[in-house]
Formats: structure tokens, sequence, C-alpha cells
């Protein structure tokens, strides 16, 4: 029998539809499960205490506090070696020439490689290689290699969208080649340069892998130094898990809830960029 | 206009014909040019002059390479790769492609507005001064930022609102504005490539008698499709056309024909240009 056209269109529908709430799904499971959990254990003491072999007082604040200088240090290194990185290849670069073109091929194929492999590469060069040692700032080192292809890639294609039309304009006004990149296309492009950043930064606090491996320890009672030994919010939710009591199930659920809590920040804010600054030419 | 009956080209050209030109200053001496985009030649062998306080219309037949002819004025040719420029541009005696010579510099001293209106994505206010910003003329900038938007006529739409973003305007009021901005960093001469083509009548007949008062103080180039305005605005006028290889392959655009504007809508020398004034060809 053959379905109608309506049918067909119909099925077609719930077909996506079932997909997309296959997704939403999942999201709102691990959402209220976590907050379940969590949300008694979500006070104070997570936030102001360092993790304890009592889960009454145990706290995640060393961790936190990591993640957030982990966090900064990123920003301050991946945006301008990214956008650095941007405005060399699309507006100095001439691509007729090889090392040009390998350049650009190496940045794509680097975002797609595994995170455990920088860690590797962090752990070979950074942590013994230059004798870094184990420390917050190798952490945050190779996290920014890891990073880094992405924020290429979103502050290429944000300098890319400044339409020609405005260089041409500086240029005619008698800008040199420097005035009009950084007086006409970067601040045109900084909605788009800070929306991939964010992105990059909430990717960046989210790995464990590459943290893991180069050392990051995963019990740690005092505060985070850039030069001292760290753990980080993902890593202090895996050693919380492997303990035996029962209630550190529930302090890792609490703090899943803060590490969510700043990447879904991060995310509004990076969309609330994106829809401030929303251009049209 | 009063009359009942339309006026030809060649009537409103002479209209504002002047007397006789006297004895002008050659500002641009083009001898022999040609442009090639890699190994396409889009136009050849084109040599005039330019002259000073004067509106010359560069006109001809889409694709004829008008564009990349006015674009040799201020070196714009140097930011596509591919463009070779040969032949000489004198400007005031200097050669423009001479090798001590900077592009930077040429484009300071000779402004371009383009066919659609490219407002930076900054207030009204940054658009103008961005110019005798970059070229570090610091002093007195608001007054700079005044007197420029006073000269394009546009002050008195936006003297309330230089805090606003200059995407906000209309598009006739954007071109003038990209005039205006042209108009601050105090040029000796304005190219215009079909300034007034994206807009309404009334901007441009705006645009048109804004070129009558700024040629008092500048030489300025025009590229347009309208013959109706380059009879309107123009003192001379170069008719460029397209010559196509006999074998029917390349196609160059050449200088047809170049003459007082009056003469070029009332007795041109060339066949072609007659066909094309009359509109019997393009
Ligand atoms: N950047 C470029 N690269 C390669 N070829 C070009 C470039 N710009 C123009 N050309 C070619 O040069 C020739 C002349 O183009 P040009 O834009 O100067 O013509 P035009 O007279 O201004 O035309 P129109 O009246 O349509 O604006 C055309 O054949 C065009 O394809
Ligand atoms: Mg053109």
């Amino acid at each position: 029998m053959r379905m109608s056209r309506a049918l067909k269109g119909g099925l077609f529908k719930g077909v996506l539809f079932l997909s997309l709430l296959v997704g939403f799904l999942t999201l709102v499971v691990l959402l209220v499960d976590v907050f379940n959990d969590g949300l008694p254990f979500l006070d104070r003491t997570l936030l102001t205490s360092p993790p304890s072999g009592d889960p009454d007082i145990a706290g995640a604040r060393p961790a936190i506090l990591a993640t957030i200088y982990i966090g900064a240090l990123l920003l301050a290194f991946v945006v301008p070696i990214g956008v650095a990185t941007a405005i060399y290849l699309e507006e100095y670069a001439n691509k007729t020439r090889w090392y040009n073109r390998l350049l650009e091929i190496n940045i794509q194929n680097l975002a797609a490689v595994p995170s455990i492999v920088y860690g590797i590469l962090g752990l070979a060069f950074l942590v013994r290689g230059i004798g870094l040692g184990r420390v917050l700032l190798a952490g945050a080192m190779i996290l920014t290699l890891l990073v880094l292809p992405t924020v290429i890639i979103a502050a290429r294609e944000a300098i890319r969208a400044v339409p020609d039309s405005i260089r041409q304009g500086g240029y005619a006004l008698g800008a040199t080649q420097w005035q009009v990149v950084s007086r006409q296309v970067l601040p045109a492009a900084i909605p788009g340069i800070a929306t991939g950043s964010i992105l990059a930064l909430s990717r960046g606090i989210g790995e464990t892998a590459p943290l893991i491996l180069i050392g990051a320890v995963t019990y740690i009672s005092f505060d985070p130094t850039i030069l001292g030994p760290f753990t980080a919010l993902p890593i202090q939710i895996y050693s919380f898990l492997r303990l035996p009591q029962a209630e550190f199930k529930l302090l890792a659920a609490a703090s899943i809830i803060v590490l969510l809590a700043i990447l879904l920040t991060l995310n509004a804010f990076a969309i609330f960029i994106r829809n401030r600054y929303r251009r049209s030419w | 206009m009063s009359s009942i009956e339309p006026m030809t080209l060649g009537q409103i050209a002479q209209e504002h014909d002047e007397v006789e030109t006297p004895k002008r200053e050659v500002v641009f001496a083009v001898e022999d040019l040609a442009v090639a985009y890699a190994s396409n030649v889009a136009i050849r062998e084109v040599s005039l002059e330019v002259y000073k306080n004067a509106v010359t219309a560069f006109i001809g037949p889409s694709g004829c390479g008008k564009s990349t002819f006015i674009r040799c004025f201020n070196r714009m040719n140097d930011l596509v790769p591919s463009a070779k420029v040969t032949g000489n541009v004198l400007y005031h005696g200097k050669d423009l492609y001479a090798d001590e010579v900077d592009p930077v510099e040429v484009r300071r001293r000779i402004g371009m507005v383009f066919q659609k209106p490219n407002p930076f994505p900054k207030s009204i206010y940054d658009n103008i001064a961005f110019g005798p910003r970059v070229l570090g003329l610091k002093d007195n900038l608001s007054d700079r930022v005044e007197s420029a938007l006073q000269r394009a006529a546009l002050w008195d739409e936006v003297k309330d609102r230089l805090k606003e973003s200059a995407l906000g305007l209309s598009g006739g009021q954007q071109q003038r504005l990209c005039i205006a901005r042209c108009l601050a960093v105090e040029p000796d001469v304005i190219l215009m490539d079909e300034p007034a083509s994206a807009l309404d009548p009334i901007s441009t007949t705006r645009i048109e008698d804004l070129m009558h008062e700024l040629k008092r103080e500048y030489t300025i180039v025009i590229v347009t499709h309208n013959m109706q305005q380059a009879a309107r605005v123009a003192d001379m006028t170069a008719f460029f056309s397209v010559d196509v290889a006999p074998d029917g392959g390349k196609r160059t655009g050449i200088l047809v024909e170049y003459d007082r504007t009056s003469k070029i809508f009332t007795t041109p020398a060339d066949k072609r240009t007659e066909d094309y004034v009359t509109g019997r060809f393009g």
C-alpha cells in the first residue's frame, strides 16, 4: 500500500522529534538525577572546605579554585595566540605559499586530535622536557594547546565575515594594513572571537584526561598556586566517586552541579555576546 | 525643470558648460596605461589628462574597465594580488607608480568613494574621525568632523545623533557620510566609482549638487553608468568601450574618446561614442 504524502511527512516529523527527544531526555534525566543527589550537599562546606576523609566536612575548594585559575590562564594564553594566528592566516598569509597551506592543514588536523594525545605531549615536553613539573601552569598550557585550534578556527571565521568593503574603505582613507586590521577588522570580529573563545574555554575546563596524564593530583587539601601541584574539578569529582562511603557520591553530584553551573554560565555568556553584537552589514 | 520637452543630454551638458575653460592645471597625466589581471588585460592604451577643479566622468558599457581604471589613481589595484599596472600615471608631474612612492601616502591625498556605501560599523562621529585619527591629525577633531559633515551636506541631518551607529542611516545618508569621511582627511582629489548607483533619485540629486559644490575645492573623478548624470555633473567625459579581438576571443577595455562633456554629448568625434550616448548601443 502506498503511503499518502501527508502520512510520510508526519512520519518524518515524528522521527525527527524522537531524535530530539533522545538528546533532551538524556539531559533532563541527568540533571534531575544529579540535582536530586547533589542539592543537599551544595552548601558552603563544598565551596569553602578542602576534601577530607569525613564526608560531612569535605569540600572541593582547592579543585574549584584550580579550575578557575586554569580557566583564567587558559584564556590569557589562548586568545592572544589564537587571534594572532587567525589574523596572520586571514590577512597576511600568501595562500599560494606551501608553508602557509601546510600550516592550515596542520591546524585543521590538530582540532581532531584526541585530548589524551595532548596529555602525552604535555607530559613529555612540558612536565619533563622543560622541567616544569606537575604544576597547574603545565595543565593550563596543555589545555591551551588543546583548544587552540578551535579558537583559531572561530577567529578566522569571524575575521572572514568582516566584509571586504570595510577594509577597502579603510585603505582608501590612507590607513596602513596594520591600522585597517587593528581598528576595523578586529573590532568588527570581536563578537565572533569572544563567542569562540568562551566555548573553547568551557571545553577546556571540562577536560580530564590530559590533566590526569600530566599528573594532576587527586587529593589536595590546600589552595592551589600556579606553580604548585593541583587538581581540577572534573578530577575531584572522579576521586570523590571512587571513595567507598555513599555520601561521597552525593558530594560528587554536588560538585557536578558546580561544574555544570560554571559551564552553563560561560555558554550563556557566549550566546549573550553573540546575540548582543549580531551585526547586519 | 520647467521645460515641457525633455532636455537632450547635449542641452543638459551645455547648460553648465563654462564658456572657455581657462588653461586648467593638469592633476593626472595618464600615459599609455594598461592593467592586467593575471593574463587578462582589462584595459589598455589609455592616455588622458585630468584637470584641477573639474569633474571628469568615465562612462562606457559594463566590463570595459572603468572601475579598474579609476582604481589606478589611488593605487587600490595594489590590493588585488593578480593586478598588474603598466604605463605611467603622473600626479602633478610625479610618477605615482615609482618605486619610492608609498601607496598609503598616495591614498591620503587621493580619496575614494565606492559604489556601495561602506560605512564602518561605528558611530557617525567615529566614521568621520577614522581618517584623521590614522593620519595622526588629532587636534580639533570635532571641528574637523563637523566641517566634513557640513561640506558633505549631512551635518543638519546628523548633528544630534553623532554618537549613533552609522549603519542606522539611510542609503543616501550613508553615501554622503562616506563622502564626508573622505573629505575629513582633506584630500586633493576625490575618486567616485558609481557613487549614486545604489541610491534613489532624490539622494542622487543631492550627491550631484554636492559634486558641483566640491569641485571648487577638489578635483573629482567619477565613474557612472548614468549618462544623464555625466551630462549634469561632468566638465570632461571619457568614453570607454570594449575591444573584442578579431578572433572573437579576448575582450579589452579601450578609451574611445575624451573631450569636454558638451562635445561628447552633442558632436562626438567617434561613431561608437555617438551610438552609445544616443542609446543605440550598450
Ligand atoms: N579583481 C579582479 N580580478 C580579476 N579580474 C577582474 C577583477 N576586477 C575586474 N576584473 C575584470 O576586469 C574587467 C573590467 O572590470 P571592471 O570592473 O573594471 O569593469 P567596469 O567597467 O567597472 O564594469 P561595471 O560597469 O560593470 O562596473 C572585467 O572583465 C572584469 O572581469
Ligand atoms: Mg565598475
